[in-house]
């Protein structure tokens, strides 16, 4: 087979099966709401520029500081900005943080996680030493240590968050794998003359991405709260971007003046699309392992 | 004679999946004897074990008993409460489970189980009292009293069926139900079990339910033989009978299908087809897809049990 | 010259430590899987491994394909060693030699279907074309009852019954039209009924193809159905072997005396006479000494417990390891 056909198999296997949905019950309805949270927000964001009301990094727009009223339905922040807008527009840094994490932990976690755990021996021992060791930080000091390390801007976020999340991947594939490479379908495949890459891409991967999938979006739910938390902390992005994030920063000053609304409605929806993410990935997870399969 | 010690009338079990519902037993009805050895011989999916738990009110979810009687000593088992049934359960009736590897709670050492065993249903017995009837218990299976100490995993497979056994019996129950009790164990040590388990039946007088595969098992230890074909009773009567002169196509085939090592020209004869999808079973009788006796009536009516020749059996050949 | 050729063959696994103990001890525990056997097959026999667990004969199985290597010993497969064998001549022997797994269900790919698992050898050994194989995968999914064959390509494994599966574990063994097939307990798992179907597949297949078979189970009956000769194993070495006929009606090592007692016989006018060892089979970590059975066996006397007993002649193709028939003749 093909260097492309043997690619493009893994991308189909990709796709998850949510054929059925209804009769998957519990399972079901959290990747239901799940992914309608997520898409709307999504949505949201994408046409965001079309549907803000007001330009949401023009200062100066509304009385400063004002609460929900009328006219600025989300109140305003100490610049006058209109808080509706930057709701609306704040989420693009979420998501570009978020699905760039995911790529690269995808990109570098699995191939590692398939690799080692499959060779076994000295690789496996010397990369589960590394991986544990990175995953026994507290992920948020790890992420901050790094973003200080990389400076500002968003790849530099996703890059700090992905390598604090890529042992989580590797965890979960190894896992799997050990389980698996003793089953006799893999044994069976030697038999056939199979490579260490054929087993691996045709033998090993495909009943990994389950897992992979699941780990995925919760590494998208937290890549959200760390984004947030990094900003929070000040290792962000520049000040002009619209990001939930800031909005958090600047609300928990403002908190003492009395004026929740600048932290309240961007804090709601970082919670918001973290819980969508996390809902979908559970339910996902459920659908592909479910616990209670007779 | 009088009554007998057991009685399952229209039976009928069904679990729901997410491809349907399954009905594992269907409108099941038998009488057992004080006494006598039943031995509920069938393949995968006819239902043989969930028959064996649905008397102990065990069936796992997402199962459900849907109708149906089961008269243990003159009551309903299933009009007990949950509470009453504990009582029941390892007491007046028990039950040899299949893999004796996961049957036993591995943080607890062997006493123990006898212990709680005890606790609950005689609960004025003294622990030091419970520990010492186990340990002789223990001792008449082949187990020395000092290992009474132990946990589960320091003991082979054979010696914690004995455990199993052990705790079986322990309270004099009237009805012992063994699932498979053999088939998880090594040659050797299944033919260990067997002599004790029919040791045991003599000198106890157990009723014993015997849930197997194993036809040659059966034909050793059962006085009685039930066939199941897809969650129904097909053919039920005397061991001897049943050997000598097998009524349903799908008894004769079973017998046939065994190895045989005396009468190798009588065996390994394969019955076609295989065992049907539970979901949407055969019309009419379910064996009729697989039948070399098929004629008109079996695809569109369902056989009932009939009495022919000293037993019972569901099939229009004898209608 | 014997198609399959077994020389002393041992396999030990090292037994897991825990930091304590490797900290604390030098001593290194093995598991004896295999502890020196040896034994050839002929091409077109069906040479059966019989034994319990901790037997070795899966192990053995294992090694005789190359799916493992060996501790010490050797193994030919006609004349040329598994163990030295170059990484292109070992694709050549993936041809050669196939496997039949215990568990139908965990020897196929859950995510893979059922055709395109089939085919995955040829893919792999670049045979015929794309055309070819698919005709190919069709000719023996019909081949082994597997029909309409259109049908079954698409499926998954999920969606067969387990004589289905076993028989698409078959077919993708077969499919590579190799001369010399492994099968581990190919039946353990499958319904009784259909046990002789799966069986009798298994012979025709051999007729078909000239196959020679190891057959490896702890059944004796279905041994005796499909063996012609008969090797009995107890923790790691060859108690006894010879024709089928041999070991089955007279069987002398005290083990498989025991062994054939304990066969169930579908009969209740027969009376069952065990003659049952004491005790269970003990720890292959660290095996009795001198012969391997002493502590169970009712005949055992002093040398048992000092001397591993070599291979006896009883004729020219029964041989028994014990030395309650040693004589001068013995190997």
């Amino acid at each position: 087979m093909s260097e492309e056909e043997s690619y493009g198999r893994i991308f189909v296997q990709l796709l998850p099966r949510v054929s059925g949905l209804r009769k998957r019950g519990l399972a079901g309805w959290a990747i239901l709401a799940g992914s309608t949270i997520v898409s709307l927000l999504a949505i949201m964001t994408i046409t965001a520029p079309w549907l803000s009301p007001h330009n949401p990094i023009a200062i100066n727009v509304g009385p400063l500081l004002s609460p929900p009223s009328n006219q600025f339905p989300l109140g305003t922040n100490h610049l006058g900005q209109d808080m509706l807008s930057r709701v609306i527009s704040g989420g693009a840094i979420m998501f570009q943080v978020s699905i760039i994490s995911v790529i690269v932990c995808l990109l570098v976690g699995v191939p590692i996680g398939l690799f080692a755990s499959f060779k076994g021996g000295f690789t496996d021992k010397t990369t589960s030493l590394v991986m544990d060791s990175i995953y026994a930080f507290p992920g948020l000091v790890l992420a901050i240590a790094i973003a200080a390390m990389l400076g500002p801007g968003v790849v530099n976020m996703a890059l700090s968050i992905a390598v604090v999340y890529v042992p989580s991947y590797f965890r979960i594939i190894r896992s799997q794998v050990l389980t698996i490479k003793e089953l006799s379908y893999v044994d069976a495949s030697r038999m056939l003359g199979a490579n260490t890459k054929t087993i691996l891409v045709d033998y090993i991967f495909p009943n990994v991405v389950p897992s992979i999938v699941a780990v995925a979006t919760i590494n998208f739910a937290d890549a959200i709260l760390t984004a947030a938390g990094l900003t929070f902390v000040g290792l962000g992005l520049s000040v002009s971007t619209p990001d939930w994030g800031w909005d958090l920063t600047y609300g928990r000053q403002l908190l003492a003046s009395g004026a929740w609304w600048v932290i309240a409605f961007p804090g709601l929806m970082v919670v918001l699309l973290a819980l969508g993410f996390t809902l979908l990935g559970e339910g996902l997870s459920e659908l592909f392992n479910p616990r209670l399969e007779k | 004679m009088g009554q007998p010690l057991l009685k399952i009338d229209g039976l009928s079990v069904e679990y729901s999946t997410m491809r349907g519902r399954i009905r594992a037993v269907s409108d099941v009805s038998l009488n057992l004897e004080k006494g006598s050895t039943l031995g509920l011989v069938g393949e995968s999916g006819s239902g043989k074990s969930t028959l064996g738990f649905s008397i102990l009110r065990l069936v796992p979810q997402p199962g459900r008993i849907v109708s149906g009687e089961i008269d243990f000593e003159g009551t309903n088992l299933l009009e007990h409460s949950q509470e009453d049934m504990r009582k029941i359960r390892g007491a007046q009736v028990s039950m040899i489970f299949q893999d004796p590897m996961t049957s036993l709670n591995p943080v607890k050492r062997i006493r123990d189980h006898f212990i709680e065993l005890y606790k609950t249903h005689e609960p004025s017995v003294r622990k030091e009292e419970a520990v010492s009837r186990a340990a002789k218990l223990l001792d008449s299976l082949g187990i020395a009293g000092e290992r009474i100490d132990d946990y589960p995993h320091q003991f082979s497979g054979g010696m914690r069926q004995r455990v199993m056994i052990g705790l079986a019996l322990a309270l004099n129950p009237g009805l012992v139900i063994a699932d498979e009790p053999t088939t998880a164990l090594d040659v050797i040590v299944e033919a260990q079990i067997l002599e004790l388990l029919k040791r045991l039946k003599d000198e106890r007088q157990l009723t014993l339910i015997l849930i197997t595969h194993n036809i040659g098992i059966v034909a050793e230890m059962a006085d009685i033989v039930g066939v199941m074909y897809a969650g129904q009773i097909i053919e039920l009567g005397p061991t001897e009978d049943m050997f000598e002169d097998p009524l349903h196509p799908y008894t004769k085939g079973l017998l046939e299908s065994a190895p045989n090592i005396e009468h190798p020209e009588r065996s390994m004869r394969p019955i076609p087809g295989s065992p049907p999808d539970m979901v949407t079973p055969p019309s009419g009788c379910r064996f009729h897809p697989r039948c070399p006796r098929v004629f008109e009536p079996c695809p569109l009516k369902e056989p009932a049990l009939i009495e022919r020749k000293r037993r019972l059996v569901a099939c229009h050949l004898y209608d | 010259m014997p198609l399959l050729e077994v020389k002393q063959l041992t396999r030990y696994f090292p037994v897991q430590k825990s930091l304590l103990e490797a900290a604390f001890s030098k001593k290194r525990d093995f598991v004896r899987a295999v502890d020196g056997i040896d034994f050839s097959v002929s091409r077109g026999e069906t040479y059966g491994l019989v034994g319990e667990s901790g037997s070795g004969k899966t192990t053995t199985g294992r090694l005789a394909v190359r799916l493992d290597v060996p501790s010490s010993g050797d193994i030919l497969f006609d004349g040329q060693s598994l163990s030295s064998i170059s990484s292109r001549n070992l694709m050549k022997f993936r041809r050669r030699a196939q496997m039949i797994f215990q568990d139908p269900m965990a020897a196929l790919n859950p995510r893979m279907r059922v055709g395109p698992a089939i085919r995955h050898g040829l893919d792999i050994q670049e045979i015929g074309s794309e055309q070819e194989r698919r005709q190919e995968v069709v000719r023996i999914l019909e081949r082994v009852g597997l029909t309409p064959p259109e049908l079954f390509y698409d499926k998954y494994p999920h969606q067969l019954s387990g004589g289905q599966r076993q028989r698409v574990v078959i077919a993708r063994a077969m499919i590579l039209k190799p001369e010399f097939v492994v099968a581990d307990e190919p039946v353990a798992m499958v319904d009784v009924s259909i046990r002789a179907q799966i069986l009798d597949l298994m012979l025709s297949l051999k007729q078909e193809l000239g196959l020679t078979y190891v057959f490896i189970t702890h059944d004796l009956a279905t041994a005796n159905y499909f063996c012609n000769k008969i090797a009995i194993m107890y923790l790691g070495k060859i108690v006894e072997f010879g024709l089928r006929d041999e070991v089955f009606k007279s069987p002398k090592h005290p083990y498989t005396v025991a062994l054939m007692s304990a066969i169930p016989v579908p009969d209740p006018k027969h009376k069952m006479q065990r003659a049952i060892p004491r005790g269970e089979i003990p720890s292959p970590i660290n095996p009795p000494s001198g012969c391997r059975f002493h502590p169970r066996c009712s005949y055992a006397f002093d040398r048992c417990q000092k001397e591993d007993p070599g291979m006896t002649r009883m004729s020219g193709t029964h041989y028994v390891a014990c030395h309650l028939f040693d004589k001068p003749s013995s190997v």
